[in-house]
């Protein structure tokens, strides 16, 4: 409860930086406090508002030269960009969708069904998330990949030419790595969350009469919330920016917007293309992630 | 409301975790509509006897039951087990009547009456105007009568209650202890067992006491039994404070420090050691029988009471005495004395802790 009670003041203290508490000596002496601003700002400026900037600014320069919109009605008039954005939107929704089910139910099973290695698994999860993401989908083709384990096995066993597993160059492929991949990171902070629960709760709910899935449904559920909203819009932002499982499925039929920006950026050399590509991108998480604070503050989370 | 009277019966239950025994063939009925109270020191597996009826632990051995029921075997879910424990557990993101319909949803009850028996178990705990609120909006005796209305609300046979005062401040649980009395008489069927080492709540509350430690059940009896005639010296020394004094028991009484007492010696023969217990607040100051003299080491003002502590023969004696006019100073002889049929005689302590 006090965390509930804190929380609130830490979001204005965040919004406030340098804190209330200094604002009198800052006052006295301004020029220390500029000082002190100068190296974040210069750092932000150089590594990522001027690039953005130079993207921005590429996006309105068609290669005919001059500055219109140009660039923009033809991209939004193509149909790879509306079939990439599409894609990229459906696949981010649903593989965060997946991975807020799945990471919900293993996290559960984590916390609450004692098993021997249940802190084993705990602890490979934290691993788990510094993997660079390729890796997994490295794994995956090794497994389902047209040459891969289970092939391999089903066309030995039947002499086949061919193994029943081709998905994995599907949409559905990319889907599958991404929801093996970013599950721990809704995982992580579900385990948080729950470790802060209040057993005698649940026991309190079960005396009452209360099976485990209402205990989970009306007690669990609703303590987990925030922890919930909280993986969950890291996974849908990160889901739509993923680059590496998209390539490394080998779909070459699954083209997201990251992808589209590479295509156009380094095979076609449409420089301006790539760029209003890159702002809808960059538009589309900013605009998630706004969604996201809103509606977490609307929670008081 | 209206409850199945049923009753607890333990019956050898054995309870240990990784084999280390924290209740010990613990064998205690209790009858239906009775408040039985579960008085003992921290660890002595008050808790744990209380877990084995609610059925969050299971026995090593023995079974436990429910009236008749042998619920051994049965999950918390089905004992149908009202449960009261210290930091309430009330769930925080429900109003206070959702957390009180909590149990008679996942029991099925219809809506209609739902509303109702919420109603009911809040008027019942005087906290029919706060259905409304979020519990972090109450205050703690709020919270611990919102935390028994929702163990009511289900019309248990039995309630367990663990320690349910113990985050209350003094005035606040003398007040609570008067509502769970008046509970108990508007709900005369429910049996209660109450977990507690407040020796004043038990003595008040309880028909009658259990007292553990150690993991094992030490002495069962009313609150008059246990404190005007208890069977050993640590149920002495539990239940209500007491002078708990070494002494060789002689032809017509007990000998202590050298000086003659005069009490009952039909439970010991001549020349055996014993323990005399004496309540203090039936030692009086001055002469009379039974006279002990002796150094006055400490004196404390109490308000309403003086507790003196006398060095008898390098034994201390403790006296509680109405407030004294002109009360003796430090180092000054003083004389005491009680009433023989005041003291009761015990069995020498194998049991000295
Ligand atoms: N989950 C557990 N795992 C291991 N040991 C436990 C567990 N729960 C309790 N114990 C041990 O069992 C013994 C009895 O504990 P219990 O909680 O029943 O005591 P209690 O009489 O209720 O004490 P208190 O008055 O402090 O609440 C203690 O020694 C405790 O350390
Ligand atoms: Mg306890």
């Amino acid at each position: 409860m006090t965390d509930v009670m804190h929380k609130p003041r830490a979001v204005t203290g965040r919004s406030r930086p340098g804190g209330g508490g200094r604002e009198p000596s800052t006052a006295q002496r301004p020029f220390r406090a500029l000082v002190w601003a100068l190296p974040p700002v210069v750092l932000l400026a150089v590594f990522f508002l001027y690039p953005l900037a130079l993207v921005v600014q590429q996006s309105f320069q068609p290669d005919t030269g001059g500055t219109s919109l140009e660039p923009y009605a033809d991209v939004f008039a193509s149909y790879a960009f509306r079939e990439a954005l599409w894609t990229t939107v459906w696949l981010a929704v649903a593989a965060t969708a997946g991975c807020l089910v799945l990471g919900f139910v293993l996290a559960l099973v984590i916390a609450f069904v004692p098993f021997p290695g249940a802190k084993a698994v705990a602890r490979f999860i934290d691993v788990f998330l510094s993997f660079p993401s390729f890796l997994i989908t490295l794994a995956l083709l090794f497994i389902y990949g047209t040459v891969g384990m289970a092939n391999g096995l089903w066309t030995d066993a039947t002499g086949a030419a061919e193994g029943p597993f081709q998905f994995l160059t599907t949409p559905w492929g990319v889907l599958l790595a991404e929801i093996t991949y970013f599950t721990p990171f809704v995982v992580r902070p579900l385990l948080a969350a729950f470790s802060q629960l209040d057993t005698a709760q649940l026991e309190a709910a079960s005396s009452l009469g209360a099976r485990a899935p209402r205990i989970v449904r009306r007690i669990i559920l609703p303590e987990a919330l925030p922890a919930l909203a909280a993986g969950g819009s890291l996974v849908l932002v990160l889901c739509l920016n993923e680059f590496g499982i998209v390539l490394f499925t080998g779909a070459k039929g699954v083209t997201t917007l990251p992808t589209l920006v590479y295509g156009k950026a380094m095979l076609e050399s449409d420089y301006p293309g790539a760029c209003v590509v890159a702002v809808v991108n960059v538009l589309i998480s900013v605009g998630l992630y706004g969604l996201y604070r809103v509606v977490s503050r609307r929670a008081g989370a | 409301m209206s409850a199945t009277s049923s009753g607890i019966r333990f019956d050898s239950v054995t309870v240990a975790y990784d084999g280390n025994v924290v209740l010990d063939t613990f064998d205690l009925t209790v009858e239906p509509g009775e408040v039985m109270a579960l008085l003992g020191p921290s660890g002595s597996g008050k808790t744990t006897a209380l877990r084995a009826v609610a059925g969050f632990v299971r026995p090593a051995s023995g079974r436990v039951f429910l009236g008749d029921r042998d619920v051994t075997d049965l999950p918390p879910h089905r004992r149908g087990i009202g449960m009261v424990v210290q930091q309430y557990a009330l769930f925080p993101h429900m109003r206070v009547e959702e957390n009180v319909a909590f149990g008679l949803r996942a029991r099925k009850v219809p809506r209609a009456e739902i509303r109702e028996r919420v109603a009911e178990a809040l008027d019942l705990t005087g906290m029919g105007a706060y259905a409304r609120r979020h519990p972090r909006e109450l205050s703690g005796g709020q919270q611990q009568r919102v935390a028994i209305a929702r163990a009511l609300a289900i019309r248990p046979g039995v309630l367990l209650l663990d320690e349910p005062l113990s985050a209350l401040d003094a005035q606040l649980r003398s007040g609570m202890l008067a509502e769970l009395a008046r509970l108990h008489r508007e709900l005369p069927d429910v049996s209660i067992l109450y977990v507690t080492h407040d020796q004043v709540e038990a003595l008040t509350l309880a028909d009658r006491i259990a007292v553990m430690d150690k993991a094992r059940l030490r002495a069962c009896g009313t609150p008059r039994e246990l404190y005007r005639s208890p069977a050993d010296e640590f149920t002495a020394s539990f239940v209500g404070g007491a002078n708990l004094l070494p002494v060789t028991v002689t032809a017509g009484g007990v000998s202590f420090a050298g000086a003659d007492v005069k009490v009952d010696t039909s439970s010991a023969a001549p020349g055996a050691s014993a323990v005399l217990c004496v309540r203090p607040h039936l030692v009086g100051l001055g002469d009379g029988p039974n006279r002990l003299a002796g150094t006055l080491e400490e004196i404390q003002w109490r308000g309403s009471t003086h507790r003196l502590f006398v060095d008898v023969g390098g034994h201390r004696v403790m006296a509680d005495l109405r407030e004294l006019r002109d009360p003796p100073a430090h180092g000054d002889e003083v004389t005491l004395h009680f009433a023989p049929d005041d003291a009761v005689l015990l069995p020498a302590g194998v049991d000295h802790d």
